[in-house]
């Protein structure tokens, strides 16, 4: 069956039933993902609350907790009778999320360097390449 | 009017032979509630005490915000109802359960009937006792639905339907709420449909109210610890609800906030309503 498409279809949601996560979690962790992946840019609605829902044929109690937790942590807002919108990224928390994302991608790369005998040197060297090409 | 649909304050309910006790839980507009309990604990007697098919004793069933005795007719115009079977006299065809309803109803909007007895695939020539549970339930349903009722009480619905006519029904109820202005009251002995359908959970053990609230509490609030037969302290007996023990070890629900990390030797795992149902149950049956 083809479903029309909406302008806030951009999101993808995958429940899991063998999933540990409870299922507002599973919610949370996707949108951000898709934040953080900018495929969900600022300003952007997020799928209607009752509307996805019964999409993932889950309570509506459920995907409230989901949003409500998404919204303390910063990354969407609430309009009153409009929905739930992403943060402009310029927000505080926003940035210390991408911040974190950007720490651990370079540990993993320092532990890897330390695996591979690669010198901290030589590090900062292809990380500067890297930034060039960039 | 305010948000709460369905307000129930205290109400009891002496049979003799069986008491509903102090019994209160409400609704807000917008979610659908799962009404759980064992056989005879007393799910149905709240129904008909809602639907003012019995007199209560004592407390109070506010519906729409108005006294469900008082107001009944108001508030009936408004209620949609799919008993465990079916109300309408059993030589009535379908179309002729249609042309009474619709002389009941003042909202009755027969163009949405006849939509529902399609997509439910209802013969309108076939009369009420000719047509299987399933059905029956389909037809209850697209009468409920059809005189536009803000609330939807269903009594024990999925019993006599297969998976997927059950999984229809489920979905048609996530339907009916998702404008956020009505909400359904469901009863079930299948509490899988429940799982991840149902906001809230309201749970009747023995005529009192066990647990209500929404369903992630309800499930959070509870694990399953099961060991082997050494590691069952008495210390740990005290802390378990229905007991099971065997020949190679025990199981048993425990609260979640005792038990942030498992005993030595022993496995926590989240608890389904089912099974927070039978060891609840089991629980309080005599030994």
């Amino acid at each position: 069956m083809t479903v029309p498409d909406r302008q806030e279809d951009k999101v993808k949601i995958i429940i899991s039933n063998s999933s540990p996560l409870p299922i507002y979690e599973q919610i949370k962790q996707q949108v951000k993902a898709a934040i953080l992946a900018g495929e969900l840019k600022e300003n952007e609605p997020l799928p209607s609350l009752r509307e996805l829902a019964k999409d993932l044929k889950i309570s509506v109690l459920t995907t409230m907790r989901a949003y409500n937790e998404l919204e303390q942590e910063g990354f969407v807002t609430s309009i009153q009778g409009k929905g739930y919108y992403v943060m402009p990224r310029g927000s505080q928390l926003m940035q210390e999320q991408f911040l974190r994302e950007v720490e651990r991608a370079l540990e993993e790369a320092v532990k890897a360097a330390a695996l591979a005998n690669i010198s901290g040197e030589q590090l900062m060297e292809m990380l500067k390449l890297l930034l060039e090409v960039e | 009017m305010s948000n709460t649909l369905l307000d129930v304050r205290a109400v009891s309910k002496n049979y003799g032979s069986f008491a509903l006790r102090d019994v209160s839980f409400s609704i807000p507009k917008g979610y659908i509630m799962g009404l759980i309990g064992p056989n005879g604990a007393g799910k149905t007697t709240l129904i008909h005490l809602i639907l003012n098919l019995l007199r209560r004793d004592s407390g109070e069933i506010l519906v729409f915000g108005m006294d469900n005795i008082a107001d009944d007719s108001a508030i009936k115009q408004q209620v949609g109802v799919v008993f465990d079977s079916v109300p309408y006299v059993e030589d009535w065809k379908v179309k002729d359960v249609g042309k009474a309803m619709s002389l009941f109803y003042d909202g009755w909007n027969q163009s949405r009937f006849l939509e529902l007895a399609e997509k439910f695939r209802l013969d309108m020539g076939k009369k009420v006792k000719e047509l299987s549970r399933g059905m029956q339930t389909k037809l209850m349903l697209a009468c409920a639905l059809a005189h536009e009722a803000k609330l939807l009480i269903l009594d024990e619905p999925t019993s006599g339907m297969d998976p997927v006519a059950r999984d229809e029904l489920m979905d048609m109820l996530r339907q009916y709420i998702a404008d956020g202005e009505k909400s359904v009251l469901f009863s079930t002995h299948i509490t899988s449909d429940l799982e991840r359908a149902a906001d809230f959970i309201t749970y009747i053990r023995n005529g009192q109210l066990f647990f209500t609230g929404p369903t992630d509490e309800f499930l959070d609030e509870w694990r399953l610890l099961k060991g082997g037969r050494n590691d069952l302290t008495n210390e740990l007996r005290e802390k378990i609800v229905g007991l099971r023990e065997h020949h190679a070890g025990f199981d048993g629900l425990v609260k979640a906030k005792d038990f942030p990390v498992p005993p030595d030797g022993c496995v926590l795992d989240q608890a389904s309503i089912e099974d927070i149902m039978l060891y609840t149950a089991k629980e309080a049956m005599p030994s």
